[in-house]
């Protein structure tokens, strides 16, 4: 039973979201089944428009599906919470808050309940300290680069010890370098807490470092899930290592072939 | 998503504000201090000359008229170097007090402020509160909108007689007429402040489930403060125009009072100062909330 539940930690049945609009109604997503492991780290990749974001704002509960059913841990997910944290596009961290205060806003409100001030205190530190943002503590956000607000969203969200961990795009504002340095510290935060992550992107190269399975969707409107790429390459990962690898190249390709090839004509006629 | 909507209104152009601000409701109070600075650098003659130069003609001009006015006039109209005197000796004993009907303009603006401060204050505490609440609940909104919209285009000064007949006295009427003037700007400022803090923000509330008095303290108001500001801006500028008017009507001591009461000895030179003190209370009113403005506003909302 327990195995059971482990393995099918995240469970989206026949999921459809139909939007209302001025225009009429307009239906972004169809026929959405997919599970997830817990532990398990999935890309969700595809072209923009294709619902992606809107498939990720369902699991975290944002949104409510207008067809089928989305489970989290045999519990139906009827609205967002601490346990399902998202680490949002463009950090959104408020302003008007030090770091270590935004990151205390979501620890307070998970565990005051049960413990202490200083242990409360305690994990906002750790949190921080994860992804090497000691020293930024008492920084506002304005005071701090993009690529270090990015962290900070991942701290806020991880010192939540969520059962999972939502993304979106989560490093899609930041240049390459920086992008490069944030996937190969989320690797490590990801092995070291063996986190549940699903992860919003349309890096292909980012897909296929970190994910365990590789969700590629097929245009919208109407996009559903189009193929689903299992990545088997050891960890830890390297990117440098894996530049090379056969199996990393075969996994690129068939990501790349499936939006570009199969996937290209519906966007240039859009 | 909705999220892009929602986005920008602490993102306005930062080089706009400035010239039109008194005239736009509903503006972001975007710093604009960088780029003054940075005008400023360079400290060549020209650049000084237009900073000092343009005010100054202004002045002149207007003096220059004021002084042909005067010469052309036969209702004894007075020149500039009279009224200058006669200022000279008004402002030489502002505080004197010779019984109700003939105080110091000093007493009389004092006493017009104490109106301003009382019946603005009273707004404040009423109108930012209901802001909050009509751009939080979306119910509340549907039901106060229209209420809204009819009473706002109202003249204040309707609203005296109402207040004349329920409060049985024209200091306190004046004051509930201040009042009336001032709460909407406060309440639809502040309610337009809610409904565009950003979606992310929200989200962000939603997800890490906070209760309704976090979300108010910690995302709704420092994200509503710039709008909440202006909308005390606004206010504070429409109630020192009232209250000059609705003094004319009540009388008692006060500015207002005191312009109608120079008009009633024909003592126009008194007028004309009156209307220059006016004008410099209402500027330093502005520009201390301003100040304010600027000091609440986080800069880092943009980024």
């Amino acid at each position: 039973m327990n195995e059971l539940q482990n393995s099918r930690f995240i469970e989206i049945s026949d999921v459809g979201q139909t939007f209302k609009t001025a225009k009429g109604s307009f239906q972004a997503l169809r026929d959405i089944h997919l599970t997830v492991a817990k532990g398990e780290f999935v890309a969700l990749i595809g072209h923009s428009g294709c619902g992606k974001s809107t498939l990720l704002n369902l699991i975290a509960g944002l949104t409510r599906p207008t067809q089928g059913t989305l489970l989290c841990a045999n519990k139906e997910i009827t609205g967002p919470g601490p346990e399902r944290a998202v680490v949002f596009q463009n950090h959104s961290l408020l302003p008007w808050l030090s770091c270590y205060e935004n990151i205390f806003l979501g620890v307070e409100r998970v565990f005051a309940a049960t413990e202490s001030k200083a242990q409360l205190k305690a994990r906002t530190e750790a949190a921080l300290a994860l992804v090497g943002l000691t020293p930024a503590t008492h920084k506002r956000p304005g005071e701090i680069s993009g690529g270090m607000k990015q962290r900070v969203g991942i701290a806020r969200a991880l010192a939540m010890e969520p059962k999972v961990l939502l993304m979106d795009e989560p490093f899609g504002a930041l240049d390459a370098l920086t992008r490069a340095r944030l996937q190969d510290e989320l690797l490590a935060i990801v092995q070291k807490t063996r986190s549940t992550v699903v992860m919003v992107t349309h890096d292909v190269d980012e897909a296929v470092l970190l994910a365990d399975r590789i969700v590629m969707m097929t245009n919208g409107p109407s996009a559903t899930i189009g193929e689903v790429l299992p990545v088997n390459l050891p960890r830890p990962r390297h990117r440098v290592e894996l530049a090379e690898d056969r199996d990393y190249v075969h996994c690129r390709k068939a990501v790349i072939d499936f939006l570009y090839t199969r996937q290209g004509h519906v966007e240039k006629a859009a | 998503m909705v999220s892009a909507v929602f986005h920008s209104p602490l993102e306005a152009p930062p080089s706009l504000p400035r010239a039109g601000e008194a005239a736009v409701r509903v503006e972001a109070a975007a710093p604009a201090r960088p780029i003054a600075n940075k005008q400023r650098r360079p400290l060549d003659l020209r650049a000084f000359w237009m900073r000092v130069l343009p005010p100054l003609v202004g002045f002149g001009l207007l003096l220059l008229v004021w002084e042909l006015i005067a010469m052309n006039s036969s209702t004894g109209f007075p020149s500039p170097l009279v009224t200058g005197k006669q200022a000279l000796a008004v402002f030489a004993d502002p505080f004197y007090s010779k019984g109700p009907n003939d105080q110091g303009v000093g007493w009389n603006v004092l006493a017009s402020l104490q109106r301003v401060a009382l019946g603005f204050g009273l707004a404040a505490l009423v109108g930012i509160p209901a802001g909050f609440a009509i751009g939080r609940f979306e119910f509340l909104a549907r039901m106060f909108n229209p209420l809204i919209s009819l009473l706002r285009p109202v003249s204040p000064l309707a609203w005296l007689p109402i207040g004349l007949l329920v409060f049985k006295g024209a200091n306190p009427a004046a004051i509930w007429t201040i009042f009336i003037c001032s709460i909407w700007p406060m309440v639809i400022n502040t309610a337009v402040g809610v409904q565009r803090v950003p979606s992310d923000y929200m989200n962000v509330a939603r997800v890490l489930n906070l209760s309704e008095w976090k979300i108010l303290t910690r995302i709704l108001f420092p994200a509503v403060l710039p709008y909440m500001l202006t909308g005390v801006r606004l206010a504070v500028g429409t109630a020192w125009l009232v209250i000059v008017a609705a003094e004319m009507l009540t009388g008692g001591v006060g500015i207002g009072f005191w312009v109608w009461d120079e008009w009633n000895n024909l003592n126009v030179a008194n007028i004309i100062i009156a209307i220059f003190v006016i004008g410099v209370v209402g500027l330093v009113l502005e520009f201390a909330l301003i100040k304010v403005a600027t000091a609440f506003t986080f800069e880092e909302v943009k980024s």
